[in-house]
Formats: C-alpha cells, sequence, structure tokens
C-alpha cells in the first residue's frame, strides 16, 4: 500500500465573487502520474495554482504528508511575458530553485552549486550553463525551468502546461523526461494538459474538470467512461 | 576639477549622489523587470507632496516624506496587484494626484516659489549639512539589504509564482524593494528633482540590459554606469553652472545611445558571420 501524498477534500475555488471549481476532492499516493485534463477555463491552472500553495481555496482543505511541507515542491509555471526577455543566465535560473533549502543563509553553499549542475546535466543543458535564458529555444527553456523544478524538489512536481508553443518533437521530448522522473525517481507528478491523447499514454491517473469533478480515476477506467469517450474522440 | 572639491556642499553632494546612484540603479534593474518602471516617477511626486507640507508646516522634510512615501509604495503595490485597476493606471492616478495636493499646499503659501522649483528640478545645494549623515545611513542600509537578499530578490523577479510555491514569502520581498525604493527616492529627489529622479532608476537598467546577458553582470554594470553618469553629470553642471539633475540624465541618455550602438555592431557583426 503507497503512501498518500496529497488529499484534497471537497474544495472549491474561485477568484472574488465567482466560483470556478466545486466540491473538488481527490486523494494521490506516492509516485502517482496525474495529468488533470478539461476545456479552456474549466478550472484546471486554478486548481494547480492551489496545489502550488499559490492560491487558498475557498472552502475545504488540502492535506499534505508531513514528509512534504509546504516549499518542497517542483513547480513549473506557465511561462510569463516577463522571462522572455530577461537577462540571466541558465546557472542563475537553475540555481535559484535552491533557494527554499537554504532558508537562514542568504547565499547559495557549495552544496547548492553543484546540486544545479547536476540537475543541468541531467536534462544535457549544462552545455548552455552560462548562455543567457532569453537567448534559447523555447524547448531548452523548458529544460532549464524543469532542472530548476528539480532543484526546489525531488519528491513532487507540478506542471502547467510544459509544452504550450512547442514543436512536436520538443514537446515529445519534454514529455519523455518527465514520464522519466516519474518511472525511473518515482517522483509524483501532477500536470495540467490540453493535450488528452499524450495524458492519456504517460499518466496513471485523469482528473477530468469542468467547474467540478467530471472523472477522477486509473487511466485505464477513463478511457472506458462516457467523459473520456467523449473528449479522447474515439 | 580641484577648486570644485574644494566647496563643502559639492562634496555633501558628491557623497550622498553616489550612494543614491548606486541604489537607485541596483534597484532600477529589478524594476525595470518587473515591468515597474514609473514606479519611481509615481513615488516622487508623493515625495514632492510630503515635502510641500513639511516646508509649509516647518517640519523637517526627510523625516516627513520617507514614511509618506513607504506608505505610498505600499498602496501602489496593493492597486496594482487588484485586478481592477491595472499597474500603470495606479501609478498615474497616485503621481497626478499627490503633485496636484503638492501644488496646492504649496500656493496656499506665498513666497516659496524656489522651493517649488528645486523639488521639481533639484538642486545640488539642497543636501544640507544635516541631512549627509541620515541619506549616508539609509543609502547604507539600503544597499546592504539590497546584497543580502540579492540571490531572492533575483527569484522573485524572475518568477514569482514558482518562488510562491517554493516557500519564498514573495509579499515580504515585493515590499522591501518597495520599500527600499521610496527610501532610495526621498534621499534623491532634492538634488536631481521630483520629475527627474526615476530616469536614474531607468537609464543605467536598461543601458547594460543592452550588452550584458546575465543578472549579475547586468546589476554590477548598471551601478558602474550610474555612478560613473553621477559624477561625470556633477562635473558638467559644476563646469557649466547647469542645474544636476537634468546634468546627470543627459550623460546618461548619452550612455544609453552608446550602449545601443554597440549593440547594433555587435548584432550586425554577428548576421554577417552567420550569413558568410
Amino acid at each position: 500500500m503507497k503512501k498518500t501524498l496529497i488529499k484534497c477534500d471537497d474544495i472549491s475555488l474561485g477568484y472574488e465573487n465567482m466560483t470556478v471549481l466545486e466540491h473538488v476532492s481527490f486523494e494521490l499516493n506516492e509516485g502517482d502520474y496525474l495529468c488533470v485534463v478539461g476545456e479552456n477555463g474549466a478550472g484546471k491552472s486554478t486548481l494547480i495554482k492551489c496545489l502550488a500553495g499559490l492560491k487558498k481555496p475557498v472552502s475545504g482543505q488540502i492535506i499534505l504528508s508531513p514528509e512534504i511541507s509546504r516549499g518542497d515542491v517542483g513547480y513549473l509555471p506557465q511561462q510569463t511575458a516577463i522571462q522572455r526577455d530577461f537577462p540571466a543566465s541558465v546557472r542563475e535560473v537553475v540555481t535559484s530553485g535552491c533557494l527554499n533549502k537554504s532558508r537562514i543563509i542568504p547565499f547559495y553553499t557549495k552544496a547548492d552549486r553543484e546540486l544545479a549542475l547536476k540537475h543541468m546535466r541531467e536534462l544535457g543543458i549544462d552545455g548552455l550553463a552560462d548562455r543567457s535564458y532569453r537567448e534559447l529555444s523555447g524547448g531548452q527553456q523548458q529544460r532549464v525551468l524543469l532542472a530548476r523544478a528539480l532543484c526546489a524538489s525531488s519528491r513532487l512536481l507540478i506542471l502547467d502546461e510544459p509544452v504550450t508553443g512547442l514543436d512536436p518533437v520538443v514537446t515529445s521530448e519534454i514529455y519523455d523526461i518527465i514520464k522519466e522522473f516519474n518511472r525511473t525517481r518515482g517522483m509524483t507528478i501532477i500536470m495540467v494538459s490540453h493535450d488528452v491523447k499524450t495524458a492519456v499514454k504517460s499518466a496513471n491517473k485523469i482528473l477530468h474538470l469542468k467547474h467540478s469533478v467530471l472523472f477522477f480515476g486509473s487511466t485505464a477506467e477513463y478511457i472506458r467512461s462516457s467523459a473520456g469517450r467523449e473528449f479522447i474522440g474515439g | 576639477m580641484p577648486e570644485m572639491l574644494s566647496y563643502p556642499f559639492i562634496i555633501r553632494a558628491l557623497v550622498v549622489g553616489t550612494l543614491v546612484s548606486l541604489c537607485s540603479a541596483l534597484l532600477g534593474v529589478n524594476l525595470v523587470l518587473k515591468r515597474y518602471s514609473m514606479i519611481g516617477d509615481g513615488l516622487s511626486h508623493v515625495a514632492f507632496s510630503a515635502m510641500a507640507v513639511a516646508t509649509v508646516m516647518h517640519w523637517a522634510p526627510l523625516w516627513v516624506a520617507i514614511p509618506v512615501v513607504i506608505a505610498a509604495s505600499y498602496i501602489l503595490l496593493r492597486l496594482s496587484s487588484d485586478s481592477r485597476v491595472s499597474g500603470d493606471s495606479a501609478i498615474a492616478l497616485l503621481s497626478t494626484g499627490a503633485l496636484a495636493v503638492g501644488i496646492f499646499i504649496i500656493s496656499m503659501k506665498s513666497g516659496i516659489n524656489t522651493d517649488i522649483n528645486n523639488y521639481m528640478f533639484g538642486s545640488v545645494l539642497a543636501v544640507n549639512k544635516s541631512d549627509v549623515s541620515l541619506s549616508v545611513i539609509l543609502s547604507l542600509a539600503v544597499l546592504a539589504l539590497y546584497v543580502l537578499f540579492y540571490n531572492k530578490i533575483f527569484a522573485v523577479t524572475f518568477d514569482e509564482p514558482f518562488a510562491k510555491a517554493t516557500g519564498i514569502r514573495v509579499d515580504f520581498y515585493n515590499m522591501l524593494i518597495a520599500v527600499l525604493t521610496a527610501v532610495t527616492i526621498v534621499l534623491g529627489m532634492r538634488m536631481i528633482g521630483a520629475l527627474l529622479i526615476s530616469s536614474l532608476i531607468i537609464f543605467p537598467a536598461m543601458s547594460s540590459m543592452r550588452l550584458f546577458k546575465c543578472f549579475r553582470s547586468v546589476v554590477i554594470c548598471s551601478a558602474a554606469i550610474s555612478v560613473f553618469c553621477f559624477l561625470t553629470g556633477l562635473a558638467a553642471s559644476y563646469e557649466y553652472s547647469a542645474p544636476t539633475g537634468a546634468s546627470v540624465v543627459i550623460v546618461n541618455i548619452a550612455v544609453f545611445a552608446l550602449f545601443c550602438l554597440i549593440d547594433f555592431i555587435k548584432n550586425k557583426d554577428v548576421l554577417k558571420k552567420n550569413n558568410g
């Protein structure tokens, strides 16, 4: 029996007076790969922000297992306009993922720098360490942000549409990397995706949202369910 | 030049100006990248208004302006994160509103037009003896806090959601940047002028971003440009009896133009290499 990592207990989410999502309940175990699917405006990103600790639910609660305290989360947000022309080297961006571990010391330690280098090597971007982030291709930028997420956590990775704007080859590369994190390291993955076909291939659990939970369960069940059949399109 | 240094008021301006230029250049990189370029402009108008009140009431200008401007920067950040008022209109509201109040208050008391002029366009004589030590202490504090929190400030500027998810207190660091900016603006505005002080925040950062590609070198280059421009501007203003603020900004414009030119030539070379 695997340990429960995250438990959402009847949460509702919203902005100001508008409720986006209602009555969301689900449980994730260690090593799960959850894909959150649904149409635009279904509340996927809102839920992800809540799981990453950026928003508080309007009602209900999110229970994290004691091992993953707040901050032990590798988060890959959607790219912002600010980042696209931000003058920062790859090394600077990746190392900034270590900040949650060195709360007392304000400067990076040698261990931080080594950890950053290790993750850059794993993602094949150590050769780009001194290049500027804004000069990289979209795929390389996502690798940088993945390396930074690994510096922040080795247990839980939360990704918000990680392949937006990437070409098909790079997209499948990124998906493979994420799958590899899940299979060989046992990292728990929570990913928002538009691309339900790929989601079905890699994830072992699916959460289909449409202002509330349309479906939650294993991928095999999802493919047979009416929600799944309709969304995947046969 | 040696003759210039024999005046105590020039020495005072030199010390305070150099420190303020350093602070504004460092913070400027973050503000420009966070799309808060105009925050300096808004805050300097608030500072103008606060100093107008202080002059009329015969209070010490710095002691009134600093807390008021810190409060204003807090309100600005709150307004900007509120989706109903967008960042740039929030700054425009505060900036013009504060200016109007300041002018109204000053006009109620006649005979202080020189003060308005000095606050608007700056005066090298504005740094008096009693302010020097306070200015030095405050700007050193700004520098120390910036260096101490450099990594976290970088993380918050580059990617706020990620920083928040990893447990960095994003609101605290945003507030810190705002407070440090507020203090820097108040210290610099009397010498550089309320209308011109925000250029000290924007120009060095924009110039160094033309040529440098990693954050640390942008910050260091920005600080160097800022100090160089201030010293050159101060010397020029002494030589030509021109207002210090305007002289410093003109040197900044020249450096910006030069950096744009170098960037242009570099890119052209790269293109040539790639084509041939």
